[in-house]
């Protein structure tokens, strides 16, 4: 399993890789961690001309928070948002989910923007950037452009990347501290893919009743995407068993599971429902408390 | 492509292809063995080497992306005169039977334990868990490591096993 | 440490030294100057014919030095025979060593490229042209009865053989009894996967008619003789080489398709081959295992006597016949038993071939099938006749007084063995008790939490020490340190400290006058049998204590010579040879004289190894999840050597009996595609799945089979498993009905049990 023959470059600019990107037409592919793309190189799954590593290229590895937004360099790896004591109150949700991702080794070379390129629908970090409306910052020759993740994602595997793109960044809108939320997930082992998860959050208005509803879909779907349905009906209600279960109806209705060698479609959609029930059971204890599994 | 990067406290430099991973080029090219190869696709572990203070998995990286890197192999945790703590504790607990996936939770152990002298059992396992073991069921991997982390600094408390 | 008592001490191993400090010695870590390697062109088809292959553009890739296909070897190509069982039905679908005219697997090697790196040789693979006529698959057990698509037209047949385990008289006995059940169960394809995957190192010395190999395992003396026949050399002319093993489990050692090529590429390039085989190729070219199903009856009286067991089983082999022949087969009928008294006995196993890899043996081959089979279907048994679990079980354990106890004779297979000695009812209630069985009755089918609770029970035996003979030779060294060579192949199972602990014992030496202990290569000795079955301890370990015997009148005969007084008079004290009157001689100057011993033990009789195992789970209905809240293993290995290594065999085994359980399976699609072709879809145990495992390993009845008392030990932890797993989870989802008759249980396949259980009860 010896990867294909490929060029190596290693631009010490952002503009540099862009300009590598587009000499080579569609014949190569960026690297950061590589934690996604080696394993795809050594099965032979694609055979790059060129690999551009990032790796000499600031600015890109910076965990930012301000009032507005929280803001992740493409470079940020697993390993940073799980030291940076900031994020837990910053950003709570994105933080349980990332504890999901891989392994104690992948997570100290595997980066945000690595993962948000390679768009596996099971994955946390594009799940998690639906799930908030968060948006994918791109560099390429036109310059720098912004993608709403719900526009970013477009099926497995596939993201609106052009050939000569490179994603330089993640930014979150910024986090109520009130705010409830919960996060779910099921895989077979520990940092497994994703058989299913459930990302969600939710405010309340005056009278305890949910609103501004947010709720995403991980593994039991093509392309991470929010469940409005099932936002529809957690919206404007107090969040009780009954609520639960309907909120928890609706979204098993409404995700298009895949069945695979693994699962059937049936068992990931039953798995939806249990797991938005956990999660909108944790979310609704008491603020402060993590949504742990 | 030449790279340059220091091994176990040496310079090294070697010819290497863009394509040749860093495990590859540890065996190979550096005649490094103690290193070894699983799966080459990133899941078992056995390939484990320390960069720049991190545990990685060497098959899921590039010599050329070590350039410059100080990497630590299981060489590079062992002396000829005795065993190390963390050795002694592997050998203590029976916690290898064919040795082939050993370097690699070796060095993931040493990283995690200089990091997190305090790690507790379900830290360990987690850590672990991106290790594959065929022999031992791991049980005996987990009593070696918290008996390890006297020798990394860990105050002995009340709630201890080990 | 007083000499006489290294047997029986938890010693710290030897080999740590050496794999601690990352300088274990696998295969890949070899070099040699002018180094080809090899890369395999594998069948992407699982059967079809092969029209034409054009090697002429991977000739051309650069660094491609050779690429060998059927016509470069000649045809026919020869053949890999059975090692074991080599029965005339069985032998028609042996394998040849490089596809010929068809290939009949997902992963049957067409090619072999040859290249100044492993990179090269895999970038000429892709360039390799070649035509292949697809033919339908027979993609499982039924497909292939029905009658039209044939792996071997030649046989037209996909039915290898049947055989059939038989005692007293089943039929009339199920036509009397006033109980009787029948079921079905499946246990699906998985197998060993060791960490290290195989490979080979071949040297031709062309000058001097030598072939050295290394990389080899288990059984390196049947494959020396296999791969002389094939090579037409003399058997001496060939050395095979065992260096450090990652991990064995029964599906590295065998004589494969590589075990050929490899050599013969060296021969025919005249430079040393290296192959290390991938994972993903691993998965597919490795023996598979297990992959049985079964209908098996059970006939009791009504206050629990089994009277009978009655069934039909059948195990896919795969598309050939492998160097094991039979034996994971045998021992679905055979074993079906286990540690119980069962009268009448018919188990039929019909061994059918498919489009899939072939099936070898692995850890506990046909016992652990047999053991899950035959537990559920105990388990109902029960249940029906209002008896407790424990109770039913107990009833019918064979007895101590009984022993030796025969299992049912194969007839075909002439294979008759005997349970040789044991107390059951006592490894059973220390099992009872290590689990708090009666405290933890209580939570029996109980939700708690959103999660039923269950516990399971099982009883087995461990068939070990298969015959015919180990030899080993003991060589007085030049510092009075003494040497141990032994035909039994060290996988990972810490041979060079335990036969170092037996040689001191027997030699009245202490163990740090042990050089060393080595083991597998066929120049340690004139003849080595392996290690397989379970068998090292007792076979090697025997013949160490033999030729220990024979190596202290070695020393003594010579240093009665030198003292001129009579072997008799000569005692070894402490380094040296000293006769009744006083005068002495050092070890190490008698080594001089060239002092060494050889010994045997041969015994066509073998150990059983016996206890229980009980496990307690929580089963989440929701997501199908099953947790293991407890689980203890209790075995009686009759003789224990290391304690701190035969734990760590148990611990092992259980681990990896949990996998076969729970997470791993090799699922082809119906093209006879692997689908679960990485280790990122065969999902092996890592260190959180399961924490809650204790095992208890007792010495209570040793065998009266060898002079050690010891019984094999290396697969107890693995063979009941899976009835006992079954049965806990059974015993939680009873309010629901639930009873599971396929493994794994994953969870998808627990929840859809329980779905359907469910539909199916509300209408």
């Amino acid at each position: 399993m010896k990867p294909p023959r490929f060029e190596y470059a290693r631009p010490k600019t952002l503009a540099e890789a862009v300009g590598l990107l587009v000499s080579a037409e569609g014949e190569a592919k960026v690297i950061a961690g590589g934690q996604s793309l080696l394993p795809i190189l050594a099965f032979r799954l694609a055979a790059p001309a060129l690999l551009v590593d990032l790796r000499d290229v600031p600015d890109l590895a910076q965990i930012e928070i301000t009032t507005d937004a929280i803001r992740l360099g493409a470079k940020v790896r697993w390993r940073d948002i799980e030291k940076d004591e900031r994020l837990r109150s910053a950003h709570p949700l994105l933080v349980a989910a990332i504890e999901h991702v891989a392994h104690y080794q992948i997570r100290n070379r595997g980066t945000v923007g690595g993962s948000v390129a390679h768009a596996d629908p099971a994955a946390e970090m594009p799940g998690i950037a639906v799930t908030c409306d968060a948006q994918i910052m791109v560099a390429g020759q036109a310059g720098t452009r912004s993608i709403p993740a719900a526009d970013f994602f477009l099926g497995a595997l596939t993201t609106a990347l052009e050939p000569d793109e490179i994603v330089v960044g993640v930014q979150f809108p910024a986090w109520p501290s009130a705010r409830r939320w919960g996060f779910e997930e099921f895989a077979r082992r520990r940092g497994d893919f994703a058989m299913a998860a459930i990302a969600l959050y939710y405010d309340e208005d005056g009278a305890g009743r949910a609103t501004n509803a947010h709720i995403g879909v991980i593994g039991a779907c093509k392309r991470p995407h929010r469940l409005a349905g099932a936002e529809d009906a957690l919206n404007g209600r107090t969040v009780d068993a009954s609520a639960i279960a309907a909120v928890a109806s609706a979204a098993a209705a409404e995700v298009d599971p895949p069945g695979d060698m693994h699962a059937s479609a049936d068992y990931r959609r039953a798995l939806v429902a249990t797991l938005i029930e956990r999660a909108l059971q944790r979310a609704a204890a008491r603020p402060g408390e993590r949504g742990r599994v | 492509m030449i790279v340059r990067f220091e091994v176990n406290g040496k310079p090294i430099e070697a010819q290497v292809e863009p394509r040749t991973t860093l495990a590859d080029c540890l065996r190979h090219d550096l005649k490094l063995t103690g290193t070894h190869v699983g799966c080459e696709h990133g899941v078992c572990g056995a390939c484990t080497v320390i960069v720049d203070g991190a545990a990685v998995r060497s098959c899921l990286m590039l010599a050329v992306q070590a350039d410059g890197a100080k990497v630590v192999t299981v060489e590079g945790l062992s002396s000829d005169e005795q065993l190390t703590p963390l050795q002694a504790a592997f050998r203590k607990h029976h916690a290898l039977q064919c040795g082939f996936c050993t370097p690699g939770i070796l060095t993931t152990i040493h990283a995690l334990l200089t990091e997190e002298p305090e790690a507790d059992e379900a830290r360990i396992r987690d850590v672990l868990s991106g290790n594959l073991c065929r022999c031992t069921g791991y049980i005996p991997i987990v009593e070696a490591a918290l008996e390890a982390r006297a020798s990394y600094g860990h105050q002995p408390s009340h709630g201890d096993r080990a | 440490m007083n000499v006489n008592s290294y047997v029986g001490s938890p010693i710290e191993r030897i080999e740590d030294l050496r794999f601690l400090r990352g300088q274990g010695k696998y295969v890949d870590d070899l070099s040699r100057e002018g180094l080809l390697h090899a890369a395999i062109l594998r069948s992407s088809f699982a059967h079809g014919r092969i029209r034409s292959i054009d090697t002429a553009a991977a000739l051309a890739s650069p660094g491609v030095q050779a690429v060998i296909t059927a016509s470069d070897i000649g045809r026919p190509v020869p053949r890999i025979p059975l090692r074991q069982e080599p029965l005339p039905d069985l032998k028609r679908f042996e394998q040849p060593v490089i596809a010929e005219a068809k290939v009949r697997y997902v992963g049957e090697p067409i090619a072999v490229v040859l290249a100044e790196s492993a990179a090269a040789a895999e970038d000429a693979l892709e360039l390799i042209d070649l035509d292949v006529e697809s033919l339908p698959v027979v993609a499982g057990r039924d497909a292939s009865g029905d009658g039209n698509v044939f792996l071997f037209e030649e046989h037209r047949t996909n039915l290898a053989t049947s055989l059939t385990a038989v005692r007293g008289d089943a039929d009339a006995a199920f036509n009397r009894a006033p109980y009787v059940r029948r079921e079905r169960f499946r246990m699906h394809r998985h197998t060993g996967v060791p960490m290290e995957t195989r490979g080979i190192l071949a040297e031709w010395d062309a000058a001097r008619g030598r072939l050295t190999v290394s990389g080899a395992a288990k059984v390196a003396f049947p494959n020396r003789r296999i791969l002389a026949k094939q090579l037409g050399l003399p058997e001496d002319a060939i050395e095979l080489v065992e260096n450090d093993v990652g991990g064995g489990f029964g599906v590295r050692g065998e004589f494969y398709p590589e075990d050929f090529l490899i050599p013969f590429a060296a021969m025919q390039t005249g430079r040393p081959v290296k192959w290390v085989e991938d994972r993903r190729e691993h998965l597919i070219a490795t023996n598979h295992a297990r992959d049985v199903e079964c209908e098996l009856e059970i006939a009791c009286t009504r206050d629990g006597e089994i009277l009978a067991l009655r069934g039909q089983a059948y195990a896919d082999l795969g598309a050939y016949v492998r160097t094991v022949g039979a034996t994971p087969a045998r021992n679905v009928a055979q074993v079906m038993s286990g540690p119980y008294k069962i009268p009448n006995i018919r188990i039929a196993v019909s061994l059918v071939l498919t489009n899939k890899t072939p099936v070898g043996t692995y850890r506990g081959p046909g016992r652990f099938e047999a053991d899950f089979f035959r537990e559920r279907l105990l388990d109902m048994a029960a249940h029906d006749l209002g008896i407790d679990r424990v109770e039913f079980r107990r009833r019918n354990l064979v007895s101590e007084a009984e022993m030796p106890y025969p299992l049912a004779t194969v007839a075909e297979l002439g294979i008759e063995t005997s349970c040789d000695s044991g107390n059951y009812e006592l490894t059973l209630d220390r099992c009872l008790a290590e689990i708090g069985w009666s405290e933890k009755s209580a939570l029996q089918g109980k939700l708690i939490e959103g999660r039923y609770h269950g516990l399971g029970i099982g009883c087995y035996i461990e068939g070990g020490a298969s015959g015919p003979k180990e030899n080993a030779r003991l060589v007085l060294e030049a510092d009075g340190s003494v040497s141990v060579f032994v035909g039994s192949s060290a996988v990972g199972q810490g041979l060079e400290t335990v036969f170092a602990q037996i040689a001191a014992d027997a030699l009245e030496m202490p163990m740090d006058r042990i050089a060393g202990v080595f083991h597998g290569s066929t120049s340690h000795v004139r003849e080595g049998f392996g290690s397989y079955s379970s068998r090292s301890v007792v076979m090697g370990g025997s013949a160490i204590t033999v030729a220990a015997a024979n190596l202290r009148k070695a020393i003594c005969a010579a240093a009665a010579k030198r003292l001129s007084v009579l072997p008799d008079e000569v005692k070894i004290v402490d380094g040296k040879a000293v006769a009744a009157g006083g005068a002495s001689v050092f070890l190490a100057d008698l080594a001089r004289d060239g002092v060494s011993a050889e010994g045997s033990f041969a015994s066509n009789k073998r150990t059983y190894s016996y206890g229980a195992h009980a496990a307690h789970v929580a089963v989440d209905p929701k997501t199908g999840h099953v947790e293991l809240v407890d689980y203890v293993a209790v075995e009686d290995v009759g003789r224990i050597i290391n304690p701190l290594t035969l734990h760590g065999q148990a611990i092992g085994a259980i681990v990896q009996g949990l996998g076969g359980v729970f997470l791993e399976h090799l699922i082809y699609d119906e093209n006879g595609q692997l689908l679960t072709g990485s280790l990122a879809d065969y999902l092996l145990p890592t260190a959180c799945d399961y924490p809650n495992i204790r095992a208890v390993t007792l010495e209570l009845r040793p065998s009266p089979n060898n002079p050690l008392g010891a019984k094999g030990a290396g697969e107890g932890g693995i063979i009941p498993v899976a009835g006992v797993i079954a049965n806990a989870v059974a015993a939680a989802l009873k309010p629901l009905g639930v009873e599971p008759r396929e493994l794994p249980l994953s969870p998808p396949r627990v929840w859809q049990l329980i779905e359907e259980t469910r539909r199916s009860n509300e209408r």
